[in-house]
């Protein structure tokens, strides 16, 4: 059914389609509103067989999910941001015990300085944790990505990430097409653990495990990646024939026949760079974008064979790999080893900082004209920068930094456009 | 408390001997049946306490669930000697996820039994000092504020044994540790610090809360046998000696866990919903020192020239407890 819906609740909707048996939750800007609506719901009875419990933490959060999931329970919780940060240690837990869980998260920056906005600080951190970790661009395919990402999980025994942009999406109001109740229960059947906690045939969970073994537990995480890079493209497509639209996959090509220039990025700016493509198209640019969908597993084979051709590629990044760079980058680049194109990384979006088609336009001018660095920043303001820099070689004592930069910039609300 | 018909003092060890009572009235260990739920061949140390309190209180919970039970357990020695992969002691179905998470991985396994309406099926979260006191405190407080149905065993060795004794919040004052040394003007653990949590678990008002120690077998599976006969959130803290972290022979472990109770110093009582309902009362007083010196973690209270004012500090506090917890024989 189609509707008009704030991102959050759409999402929350898709969760109760796919019939959570424990929601853990713990507030955090900006994926509160997510599981408030679940709460709702459980209470209203509109999503029956389900505990909902509040939690003390994130941490605690995502370790009830594990216990729940390891107690055979389909389990669901959100977070954000530092949030994601506070649960670390449990989000490597759930991925090195196999445990189904799947999560979302609302994309948003980590402190210090603190800051509510979108960017994907939060999730890059979380790269290596061995989650699967889906991006979506819009609200509609956030929706669809989380029934998707149930299956996945529960086919594969492992976790899954689902990346939301913090407000863009989360909060935005978008028409959305809710699935039909039959349709999500005939995709996704009801979960059948590999591992369970039962008192009829015990086993011991979570064992210690010396170098004897350690690899091999490890190696076999990463051939579930491996594996999810064939299952991510069966799923959305068995999605598209029965829900008739496209969602998810491992990446999504936008106009790139004849393309010179393409773009990579992550989320729903990719949104703001169809526009910004389709208007450089139509004054004559030869450009395009990949929308990479699965970050992890990183699918370096379909995005060296969108890539070859072109003559460059910008990457554009929401996350700062402090000191290198962009993740996204490291992905990409790798894929595209050999090839001769080595990716201009673009840190765009921090804190969120609007991405805007006019600062779009003029970077991908700047691209064609083959001036931007290996390393660059989109509307990045140099001259704070300096009068930072400055202060700290005057004085020892030059004070807080975050501090100094907002004297420098004066009224802030002016600022965010 | 159990209710003992008889009152029996054995020379020397002051338990009522299991061939002395009714065959019902004997322990779940004593009997030939029990499930073994932490088997032998585990690699705990010689004398371990904390190896006899889970066997106690897990055999005690499995015959009081009809064998429905399922275990979280907390990183850790208990955790690290009894799964050293691929083999394992636990007979029982049972998971380790982190260090500090414990209380909420076993509120989730309750939850989803509840949803599974497994609801026959009870569950046990255990942990060290460490992972109780310490870095799963925050974990604990909220299963006990939740009421989740769940009863964590704390077994409380006073220190970070697993990583090589170090200092936690519930290693007693004066104690050296490896983090506390014997050293300087006021050689071990501070006074005035630690946090107790038995009592700080009845400040949530949740409906079981006792202490138990190794030595009193009787005791504490009578305690695992009641906190199973309640839904909700339960706590039972048990006393289990260290021979490698408090440098105590390996033969005295229950000897030394039973002089920790004589003395005071480890008071056994249980509290329904934040109120003491009984204590242990206190046969033979044993004096502190009498405990104090079987351990080398204060031996450095002794030797030629013994630091009284130290142990006069230890002494108070074994006093206190016996006048807090009302621990004077009528």
């Amino acid at each position: 059914m189609l509707q008009q819906l704030e991102g959050s609740r759409a999402i929350a909707q898709g969760i109760a389609l796919c019939k959570p048996e424990v929601v853990c939750a713990y507030p955090i800007t900006p994926q509160t509103h997510i599981v408030e609506a679940l709460a709702e719901m459980v209470r209203t009875g509109e999503l029956a067989n389900c505990e909902f419990i509040n939690v003390e933490s994130e941490f605690a959060a995502l370790s009830v999910a594990i216990g729940a999931s390891a107690a055979g329970a389909r389990s669901y919780t959100a977070t954000a941001s530092q949030g994601l940060l506070y649960m670390c240690e449990a989000v490597y837990n759930a991925a090195g015990l196999g445990l189904p869980i799947v999560m979302t998260i609302g994309n948003r920056a980590i402190g210090a300085p603190i800051n509510i906005w979108n960017d994907h600080s939060d999730s890059m951190a979380m790269r290596d944790a061995g989650w699967i970790q889906l991006y979506a661009e819009t609200n509609q395919e956030a929706l669809d990505l989380h029934i998707q990402a149930f299956k996945l999980a529960e086919a594969l025994s492992c976790p899954v990430m689902v990346c939301v942009d913090g407000f863009i999406l989360t909060h935005a109001y978008e028409r959305i097409e809710i699935p039909e109740a039959h349709d999500v229960d005939a995709f996704l059947p009801p979960y059948d653990p590999v591992q369970v906690l039962d008192c009829n045939d015990p086993v011991s969970i979570g064992a210690m495990v010396g170098p004897e073994a350690f690899a091999e537990v490890k190696y076999l995480q990463h051939r579930k990646q491996l594996a999810a890079l064939e299952l991510i493209p069966e799923i959305a497509s068995e999605f598209s024939a029965r829900f008739k639209r496209d969602s998810g996959g491992l990446v999504k090509p936008y106009r790139l026949e004849g393309a010179e220039t393409i773009v990579v990025a992550l989320g729903s700016m990719n949104g703001t760079i169809k526009d910004v493509i389709d208007e450089m198209r139509n004054e004559g640019h030869a450009i395009g974008s990949l929308a990479i969908v699965s970050f992890r597993p990183f699918p370096l084979q379909a995005v060296r064979a969108a890539l070859v051709d072109a003559k460059r590629i910008v990457i554009l990044e929401k996350s700062l790999s402090v000191g290198l760079g962009g993740p996204l980058s490291d992905g990409v680049r790798k894929s595209l080893s050999g090839t001769g194109l080595h990716g201009h990384t673009v840190i765009a979006g921090l804190g969120g900082r609007a991405i805007t088609r006019k600062s779009l336009k003029a970077l991908f001018v700047k691209a064609e004209m083959d001036e931007l660095e290996l390393l660059d920043f989109l509307d990045l303001d140099r001259d704070i920068v300096n009068v930072q820099l400055e202060r700290e070689k005057e004085t020892r004592r030059s004070g807080p930094v975050a501090e100094n930069v907002l004297k420098s910039i004066g009224t802030v609300a002016s600022r965010i456009a | 408390m159990p209710l003992q018909p008889i009152k029996f003092y054995q020379t020397g060890t002051f338990t009522v001997g299991n061939r002395l009572l009714d065959e019902s009235q004997r322990t779940v260990q004593a009997n030939m049946r029990r499930t073994n739920s932490l088997n032998s061949g585990h690699r705990a140390c010689q004398g371990c306490g904390e190896a006899l309190g889970a066997r106690y209180a897990l055999d005690a919970a499995m015959q009081a669930t009809k064998n429905r039970l399922i275990a979280a357990n907390a990183t850790g020695c208990l955790e690290v000697f009894s799964t050293p992969y691929p083999e394992t002691s636990w007979q029982i179905p049972w998971m380790h996820s982190l260090f500090g998470n414990a209380a909420s991985v076993a509120t989730g396994i309750a939850a989803a039994l509840k949803v599974k309406g497994k609801q026959d099926v009870r569950v046990i979260a255990q942990g060290g000092d460490g992972g109780t006191t310490d870095i799963g405190f925050a974990c604990l407080s909220g299963m006990f504020e939740r009421n989740d149905d769940v009863l964590y065993i704390c077994y409380d060795n006073e220190a970070y044994m697993n990583t090589g004794v170090q200092r936690s919040s519930a290693t007693p004052p004066a104690a050296r540790t490896a983090t506390t040394p014997a050293a300087g003007a006021h050689p071990g653990n501070s006074f005035g610090t630690g946090k107790n949590v038995p009592l700080i678990a009845m400040a949530h008002r949740i409906p079981f809360v006792a202490t138990a120690s190794v030595a009193n077998l009787h005791d504490l599976e009578a305690k695992v046998n009641k906190a199973m006969t309640i839904h909700g959130a339960r706590y039972i803290h048990i006393h289990v000696p260290c021979p490698l972290g408090w440098g105590s022979h390996p033969s005295d472990t229950l000897k030394v866990a039973r002089l920790a109770v004589e003395s005071g110093l480890f008071p056994l009582f249980e509290a329904e919903h934040g109120e003491i309902t009984a204590s242990l009362r206190l046969r033979k007083k044993a004096p502190v020192e009498a405990y104090l010196k079987l351990q080398r973690r204060f031996s450095h209270l002794f030797g030629e020239k013994p630091d009284r004012d130290t142990i006069a500090m230890i002494q108070a506090i074994a006093d206190r407890n016996i006048e807090k917890f009302g621990l004077e024989s009528p």
